[in-house]
């Protein structure tokens, strides 16, 4: 089948049923969308498809064919962060990381819907994406400014 | 000194530290170092001038040989190298190195003697000294009990300290200006007359030259870095997803496994029958592993559905199957023949309990699992010449001996790798999933081979926290706690654990009451005592590893002795608090906090207060009632470690230790039924969310001694903090976690 995946057409050959998470992460290589779950429970595998955040666990990738699939290799990169990666940045978010790419992708789809969040919009949305690091104190700040970057942009 | 003789005397050969030798080889051995591992790989020109330093024509090496799980060691480590070598981090690469008894980890010690932590005497000082010579000798890599700043703050800077002077020395040759003309700032030697030389471009120099070892460390009122706010190192990659973790290992050729081992833990196969599982897609071959069975396919999701789909007839558990089985273990384990040590006896406690209004307490902890959010993996190719492993792991030369046992090695043939991890909390201190990748790649050499559980199998093959109970005696009087005896119960976690890789783990087990019976008060009479209950279920370190439990049973007792008293939290802490870098720390968060006010209708206040790995931490949490439940508003936490290396890290450690205490004292726990893990995936067992999060509130303190790591200690004030806080809401003492079986939260 042929997904679009950050604006590139790429054939598969996999089950329908594959999920798209593993479609990105063994077939082509994309590893920033994370295995953490399987299950909706966490949201590391969080990526969107047209512009809305899904967790990539539960997408069979037939179902993704003929959407706009965008990862976190397609938000940005290390030389053009997105707002939201500057955000993270700047707020030094992270500790072991691994949610961040999920958590990164659901905060961009946030603000896309929302660009004002309230601290209660923050947490409802941002409330299934799991840390076990604790890190959630810095991702309401970084969501926060990220919001005026983007405001100011 | 005075606590000196509290201390039983067979303590003194070493507790719970995973000490494996004896300490009789003296100082001796213990002061000759352990040979340079960069030497054997260097070309010509390139120079090593110690174990953590390597300069080359194409730059600077920085080995930080501790695992980075999450915690930020390699930038924290990484900036003791670069404040006395003149460089910043940014400009030298970072390697975890290889594994070897060059980098052993001294600190294990200060956990391992029975001393208080400020006890500086001539004899609490010679045990470490001692522990701290036998872990060198025996060489033990790791990374774990808060240890990694306390091991490396004077060893990283003297090796930076070693490689700029010899640097220096290599351009003096060179150039005829004498050394006390040279200075140095950013990876380059700069010449009186304002010529600069890169260090990079002096290595081959370097390389001729012995290491200058006669220098001094800098008077830290000098530091450009250290305590400053830095930027993490890994910042950048965990922001865009370009970090890789050992889940993301690729290479040509590779496979692709996965595994179920019997989930009653430890027990066998009967049988299995793996018809359905051969045909699928994908599916190269079935391979039987130790306890178990596994697949090899060339997707990880072919190799999850498929192993899912073999029909395994698992035999029983090797403990009991149900959790009244395991209670009733602990429960009748406050006997004489299992008392594993009296630990703190000042005054005489039975005589003040004789004939006195008794309050007897019960607290319980759960077993919890460990579940950072990476799955378990691990890549592993057998080669004619040995055996390459990639994995995140803190204890990597364990890894090259159990590794080498399955794959009929030599340990020193099999090549580490060690990953960044998408955390632990003390789950990648197993070997299990490393095992039995081995197993698998044992059967097809010249195959690397990738093996990741499911989450569903991490969660039932998680060894998790050590149940545990305590059971307590107090007496109040006038207000004022007079006497307490507190009893703790629980397995063994060090036996368990080190039990798995067939060490064992001479005398008490100081982790059945960490946390405890060092608690910084003067209580007229007060006596602490470990019961060691036989290993029931297997039990791994957890986040605080002992004090996770203890420190909790210790607080939340003396919280209700002092509320039935009658007196405040704070003040009657402050009254028996016998040290002044705890009073100090107990003083500040009753400043940040404003204790005292009154916080209006349906609120609560609760205060903790516990030393765990020689770090007093202080918190005080403010709670209200909501038409959802109870709301944890705002946590001020006071730490003292001695020394702050990374502001900004030390703040997310610490608000991260909170919420990892709090979540899993709120909701989680792991019981057993039909010798299984009931809870399989984060819906069951899931911690804290982020519409749960208080507000945090960290301030780091200076005041102590020595410095020290914050990993852990900020967890095991936290749910007796809450526990007090909860009591002051509604008037009902909590005394067994997880608390949602007994009250709601939002």
């Amino acid at each position: 089948m042929r997904l679009l995946v950050n604006g590139e057409e790429r054939e598969v050959d996999v089950e329908d049923d594959m999920p798209l998470l593993w479609v990105l992460r063994d077939e082509l290589g994309l590893k920033g969308t994370k295995y953490g779950c399987g299950i909706a429970q966490c949201g590391a595998c969080t990526v969107h498809m047209d512009g809305v955040a899904v967790r990539s666990c539960q997408v069979a990738a037939a179902s993704a064919e003929g959407a706009d699939v965008v990862t976190i290799e397609g938000l940005g990169s290390p030389d053009a962060l997105h707002a939201v990666q500057e955000a993270w940045v700047e707020h030094q978010v992270a500790q072991c990381g691994y949610c961040q790419s999920g958590q990164i992708m659901q905060a961009a789809s946030l603000l896309e819907t929302n660009p004002e969040p309230t601290d209660d919009d923050i947490d409802i949305v941002m409330g299934g994406n799991l840390c076990r690091c604790g890190t959630y104190p810095r991702i309401r700040a970084a969501v926060k400014t990220a919001a005026t970057k983007l405001q100011e942009a | 000194m005075g606590r000196l003789r509290t201390i039983g005397r067979r303590t003194f050969l070493i507790g719970s530290t995973a000490i494996l030798g004896g300490v009789a080889f003296g100082t001796f051995m213990a002061a000759r170092p352990h040979a340079n591992p960069l030497a054997a790989g260097l070309a010509d020109g390139e120079a090593a001038f110690n174990p953590f330093v390597k300069l080359t024509s194409d730059g600077i090496t920085l080995i930080v040989p501790h695992a980075d799980i999450g915690q930020g060691v390699q930038s924290s480590q990484a900036v003791l190298i670069a404040e006395e070598l003149d460089i910043e981090v940014d400009q030298a690469t970072l390697s975890f190195g290889e594994p070897s008894p060059a980098y052993y980890n001294t600190a294990f010690a200060e956990e391992g003697v029975p001393f208080m932590s400020f006890d500086d005497s001539a004899v609490a000082e010679t045990m470490r000294d001692v522990a701290g010579g036998v872990l060198k000798l025996i060489g033990i890599q790791g990374t774990g009990g808060s240890t990694s700043m306390p091991d490396q703050y004077e060893k990283l800077r003297m090796a930076g300290a070693v490689a700029r002077e010899t640097i220096k020395a290599a351009a003096s040759a060179r150039t005829g200006v004498p050394v006390a003309q040279l200075k140095t700032a950013n990876g380059a030697v700069e010449l009186p007359d304002g010529t600069k030389i890169a260090y990079a471009d002096l290595a081959a120099d370097a390389a001729e030259i012995a290491p200058v070892t006669k220098v001094a460390l800098r008077d830290p009122a000098n530091w450009a870095k250290i305590g400053k706010p830095m930027m993490r190192t890994d910042t950048y990659a965990k922001s865009t997803g370009t970090q890789d973790f050992g889940i993301d290992i690729a290479m040509d050729g590779m496979v692709h496994a996965s595994v179920r081992v019997n989930p009653r833990k430890g027990g066998p196969v009967n049988s299995f029958d793996a018809t359905a599982a051969e045909t699928m897609r994908g599916v190269k071959s079935i391979v039987p592993v130790k306890n178990g069975v596994a697949v090899v396919a060339d997707n990880t999701w072919r190799a999850i559905e498929a192993v899912n789909a073999i029909e395994v007839d698992w035999g029983p558990a090797p403990y009991p199957a149900e959790m009244d089985g395991h209670w009733d273990e602990v429960a009748s384990s406050f006997t004489a023949d299992r008392l594993d040590q009296e630990w703190r006896a000042d005054g005489d406690v039975d005589a003040a309990l004789d004939g006195a209004e008794v309050i007897a307490v019960e607290n319980r902890a759960p077993y919890v699992a460990h579940q950072p959010l990476e799955p378990l993996n691990a890549t592993v190719l057998v080669t004619d010449d040995g055996v390459t492993v990639w994995s995140g792991h803190q204890m990597p030369r364990f890894v090259q001996q159990q590794v080498a046992g399955i794959a009929g090695v030599e340990a020193d043939q099999v090549t580490f790798i060690n990953q960044f991890s998408g955390g632990s909390f003390g789950h990648r201190l197993e070997f299990e999933h490393i095992k039995q990748a081995t197993e698998v790649a044992v059967t097809m050499p010249g195959t690397p081979v990738k093996l990741t559980y499911s989450r569903e199998e991490d969660f039932v093959q998680d060894f998790p926290r050590q149940i545990a109970m305590s059971r307590a005696q107090g007496v109040v009087a006038n207000g004022q706690v007079q006497a307490l005896s507190l009893d703790i119960a629980s397995p063994s976690v060090m036996n368990s654990q080190m039990g798995r890789i067939g060490q064992s783990v001479p005398g008490p087990d100081m982790q059945i009451v960490a946390g405890a019976w060092n608690m910084p008060y003067d209580i007229p009479d007060l006596r602490v005592r470990g019961y060691r209950v036989p290993e029931l279920g297997p039990v791994s370190s957890w986040r605080s590893v002992g004090a996770s439990h203890a420190g909790f049973f210790a607080e939340n007792t003396l919280d209700e002795l002092i509320r039935t008293a009658g007196a405040d939290p704070m003040e009657e802490r402050l009254r028996l608090v016998n040290h002044p870098v705890h009073r100090t720390v107990l003083e500040t968060v009753a400043e940040m906090s404003d204790w005292g006010t009154d916080l209006g209708p349906n609120r609560g206040r609760g205060l903790a207060l516990v030393e765990s790995f020689g770090v007093p931490v202080a918190e005080v949490i403010d709670v209200s009632m909501t038409d959802y439940g109870i709301k944890i508003d705002k946590v001020y936490v006071v730490a003292d470690v001695g020394r702050v290396i990374d502001p900004v890290n030390f703040e997310n450690q610490v608000q991260g230790g909170v919420i990892w205490a709090l979540g899993h004292a709120i909701n989680s726990e792991i019981t057993y039924a039909d010798g299984m893990a009931e809870q399989t995936n984060y819906h069951a067992a899931e911690g804290m969310r982020i519409y749960q999060t208080p507000e945090i509130i960290v301030r780091g303190l200076e005041n102590a001694a020595k410095i020290r790591g914050i990993g852990e200690p900020p967890v095991p004030p936290a749910a007796a903090a809450l526990a007090s806080a909860i009591f002051d809401l509604t008037g009902e003492r909590l005394r067994e976690m997880p608390f949602n079986k007994f009250v709601d939260f939002v």
